[in-house]
């Protein structure tokens, strides 16, 4: 085993490209949802009542960007061919990932809807503003907030069954999935 | 003096007395025209205002028998309306108002007792967040005619204030933010 040091995919492995930006968004997941949980039970004169809440969006509008260099990046550079297994298994892998990026891109936007609810921006770390949409529906940031918690929720439990799945491919197959997430790669083909 | 004059005098009479009788008018909540706004100190250093955006009531009022006037008034909590969409939310929240348990408030007068200026003290029972108390609103009258539009209206601007834990409500919003103010605007038109 070597680590790739393409950084874009071939058919038999991940660039190290894809690789990082998943492990990012991992991270990031990860990190908004014990954040959000936290924060939602701050109260008023609490340190971080202003500061946790803005980095939450913050760094939510960087997964949005970084969800959308995911996608462009798989359309360009698609990802290396399907390791062998039954179809059926082929099948549910190729959904639960589609899944997982729907389920992300409805958390993201769930979350800009209930923060835009009343016409303003959202600027992360004041380095750019992301306007609200011109219209907008009686209790959004209501309605919003309970999606964004239901969304997040899925995409959290399917994320853990996403890795659960990878390990069984790892000790039980003992196949080169979850190494290959790691930029692994048997051995370079030139 | 004739029977028939009598008899007109008798009938004008009654109809005099049926005339005293209070009127009734209905909240004009339609048109906007009545607003039901709050203010509560933010920090002890500026006023943060806020208003229900949903409401209906009516009122009774005789000027010549002010003493037998009433009103009652439901409000939709969910309805609060602070000027920022993510405070709303946290308003009608579980630390807040918790609109899922207590989605609505009312008031019902239970006596009014009026000044020389018109105006006067309206007593009555307030529920708020499931819990009733009985409040006293002063009430001014700002006044009273016809409309351009062949109706008759009246109207009145009242203010009360509301310690928030006589309604079980226990905001961790600090010393100077626990009492709630409330600016009334209510304009009816005759029935």
């Amino acid at each position: 085993m070597v680590f790739n040091h393409k950084i874009i995919n071939d058919k038999d492995a991940y660039g190290w490209g894809p690789v990082l930006l998943h492990w990012l968004v991992a991270l990031a997941i990860f990190g908004l949802y014990a954040l959000g949980l936290y924060m939602e039970d701050l109260d008023y004169y609490d340190d971080g009542y202003h500061t946790l809440p803005e980095w939450h969006k913050a760094v939510g509008i960087l997964v949005a960007l970084l969800l959308a260099l995911r996608l462009v990046w798989r359309i360009l550079n698609p990802p290396p061919e399907l390791l062998s297994q039954p179809p059926w298994q082929a099948f549910i892998a190729k959904w639960a990932h589609r899944t997982l990026y729907l389920l992300l891109g409805l958390t993201l936007l769930s979350g800009y809807l209930m923060s835009t609810a009343d016409g303003h921006p959202i600027a992360p770390f004041n380095w750019f503003s992301i306007p609200a949409l011109p219209i907008s529906i009686d209790k959004q940031e209501d309605i919003a907030g309970e999606l964004h918690e239901l969304f997040a929720d899925l995409m959290i439990i399917l994320s853990m069954i996403h890795a659960l799945a990878a390990f069984k491919h790892h000790f039980f197959n003992k196949d080169a999935t979850l190494k290959r997430i790691f930029a692994l790669r048997e051995k370079h083909n030139e | 003096m004739n029977k028939k004059l009598l008899t007109t005098i008798g009938l004008t009479s009654l109809l005099s007395v049926s005339t005293l009788h209070a009127d009734d008018y209905l909240i004009d909540t339609k048109g906007s025209h009545a607003s039901i706004n709050f203010r509560i100190s933010h920090l002890g250093t500026s006023w943060l205002t806020g208003r229900f955006n949903q409401f209906s009531g009516q009122f009774s009022y005789d000027p010549a028998k002010p003493e037998a006037s009433s009103v009652k008034v439901d409000i939709d909590v969910t309805s609060i309306d602070s000027n920022h969409a993510e405070r709303d939310k946290h308003l009608r929240g579980e630390k807040y108002l918790d609109v899922k348990d207590a989605p609505s408030a009312s008031f019902t007068s239970t006596s009014y007792t009026p000044n020389e200026q018109g105006g006067g003290i309206m007593q009555g029972t307030l529920e708020l967040n499931g819990v009733s108390k009985v409040i006293d609103i002063q009430v001014t009258k700002v006044g009273e005619g016809p409309d351009p539009w062949g109706g008759y209206r009246a109207g009145f601007a009242g203010t009360t204030e509301l310690k928030l834990k006589d309604f079980d409500l226990n905001f961790k919003l600090g010393k100077a933010s626990e009492t709630v103010y409330l600016d009334l605007n209510i304009e009816g038109i005759k029935q």
